[in-house]
């Protein structure tokens, strides 16, 4: 019981940092994710935007981001790292590449999302004359707001997960904390207690995300 | 007047076996507030001449005319607010399942840039016009088949257009329904005097009310009738195929088909 007295300031520190990196990583990647998993949608063969080379060069660009491993390409990511936050170590640096993890892995579930829409009610929205734009905005995400609202939920646990690894460049979290802390020093109590936290924890994320993904939908 | 002219227009599609004709060299003048049927078997390329229409489906050859306007010859910006004085409405209804009935009746408004408070007040008047003023706050899911296709009526009717495409509108609902669906149709033609084009598979629609019908076979033109016509006799065999329009079912033989006409 002591030593979980003494590791909760730690945790709590720990709590604040994996969130830190969440709040970064998953807005972001759902504003650029979006985009990009709009415009592959668009331009995908059949679909409302003749581009095939774009989609080629974005789709490869996607499945060539999407094929590392996390913990490689973090690696690879350093000087990137290093150029944009000033610095390879700590928790910030560690965001840089979950955010460009993130934004290709977002991408791919939004397109999904939008390829889920009825093709029917994309073409009502050109028989009233909308451009692709309107069509974007007033057909598209209106009809695709609960698959949508759905992504981020798999994108918020996938990446509350993969903040573990970014201990490895001095990240902190939950994740890390609980391998040094808990594992490598043999506190059991320690280890199971923060990997308890860390289940709570996406369960919630998961009651959450369902809940407004069924206010959202008006489908049934 | 002519309220829609196609001039040899002709759509091909290219398919993993080849290139499919979908609409070959139609030349057709649809009489203003008048009510057209096409009709024709499953593939004839009904849906695709009534898209030829408003331009979703872009003509490969031949020129549409819409009220005196060559459509074919508009920019994609022209024939974009070209389309709001032409109407559709679809076999599965195509509503936002997302937006309540008054919102989608209010779409087409808002996309044509009507001020917020004008676009509730003419889509109420829409709901009205269909009967279902009462339904305004519910979303398509709560609603009967029926009643979708009356918000999809009302919603192709909000930015008051001159012609309304219609594409299998009462294929399906069931045949009471369908009875509803005709007859507001009617009385939309009647009472605004919109030009109604109208596809279908089942003669009895054309019969309940077409002026004129049109019959499409492997994407030509081969007749043209007035459905009220009882000494009218169909001259090709798809026209009287379709008359018959009983079921008959085929002996299963080796490659075990059957048949329905005038079905699909």
């Amino acid at each position: 019981m002591s030593s979980l007295l003494r590791a909760a300031p730690e945790i709590l520190q720990a709590f604040g940092e994996t969130f830190y990196m969440l709040l970064v990583t998953v807005p972001l990647a759902v504003l650029f994710g979006t985009a990009l998993g709009t415009v592959l949608f668009l331009a995908r063969p059949g679909s409302l935007l003749r581009a095939p080379r774009l989609y080629l060069a974005l789709n490869a660009t996607v499945n060539l981001l999407r094929s590392f491993p996390f913990l490689i390409l973090m690696i690879a990511l350093i000087p990137v790292t290093r150029l944009l936050v000033g610095t390879a170590l700590g928790t910030t640096a560690a965001t840089v590449p979950m955010v460009i993890n993130a934004i290709p892995y977002f991408a791919r579930l939004a397109e999904q999302a939008l390829l889920d829409v009825d093709r029917g009610v994309i073409e009502a929205g050109q028989a009233m004359g909308m451009s692709r734009k309107q069509l974007v905005w007033h057909i598209l995400y209106v009809e695709a707001r609960s698959g949508l609202a759905n992504c981020v939920t798999i994108v918020t646990v996938s990446f509350f997960g993969y903040s573990t690894v970014a201990g490895l460049v001095g990240g902190g979290g939950l994740g890390d904390f609980a391998i040094r802390w808990g594992y490598y020093r043999y506190e059991t109590l320690v280890l199971f207690v923060t990997v308890g936290i860390m289940v709570a924890c996406v369960q919630a994320f998961q009651f959450t995300g369902n809940t407004v993904v069924r206010r959202l939908d008006k489908r049934i | 007047m002519v309220g829609i002219e196609l001039r040899g227009v002709t759509k091909t599609f290219d398919t993993p076996t080849g290139p499919l004709h979908a609409v070959n060299d139609v030349w057709l003048c649809v009489e203003e507030g008048s009510i057209h049927g096409i009709i024709g078997l499953s593939g004839a390329g009904k849906s695709t001449l009534l898209r030829l229409i408003n331009l979703i489906e872009r003509p490969d050859s031949g020129e549409v005319v819409v009220d005196g306007r060559e459509l074919t010859g508009l920019s994609e910006e022209e024939v974009r607010h070209a389309r709001r004085g032409i109407g559709m409405i679809f076999q599965h209804f195509n509503l936002l399942a997302n937006r309540t009935a008054l919102d989608n009746v209010a779409l087409p408004l808002a996309i044509a840039g009507v001020a917020k408070r004008e676009q509730r007040q003419i889509a109420i008047d829409r709901l009205e016009t269909v009967g279902l003023p009462h339904k305004r706050d519910a979303y398509p899911a709560k609603l009967s088949g029926g009643e979708k296709q009356r918000v999809a009526i009302a919603r192709a009717l909000a930015t008051q257009p001159r012609i309304l495409l219609c594409d299998e509108p009462t294929s399906s609902v069931d045949p009471q329904t369908k009875g509803t669906i005709l007859g507001y149709l009617r009385e939309i033609n009647r009472r605004f005097g919109i030009t109604i084009v109208l596809v279908t598979h089942e003669m009895s629609v054309v019969r309940a009310v077409c002026d004129v019908v049109t019959v499409l076979d492997r994407g030509r033109s081969v007749e043209q009738f007035a459905p009220n016509d009882h000494l009218h006799r169909p001259r090709s065999a798809i026209a009287s195929f379709l008359a018959r329009s009983e079921i008959v079912l085929e002996p299963l033989g080796d490659d075990a088909s059957v048949a329905v006409a005038g079905g699909e």
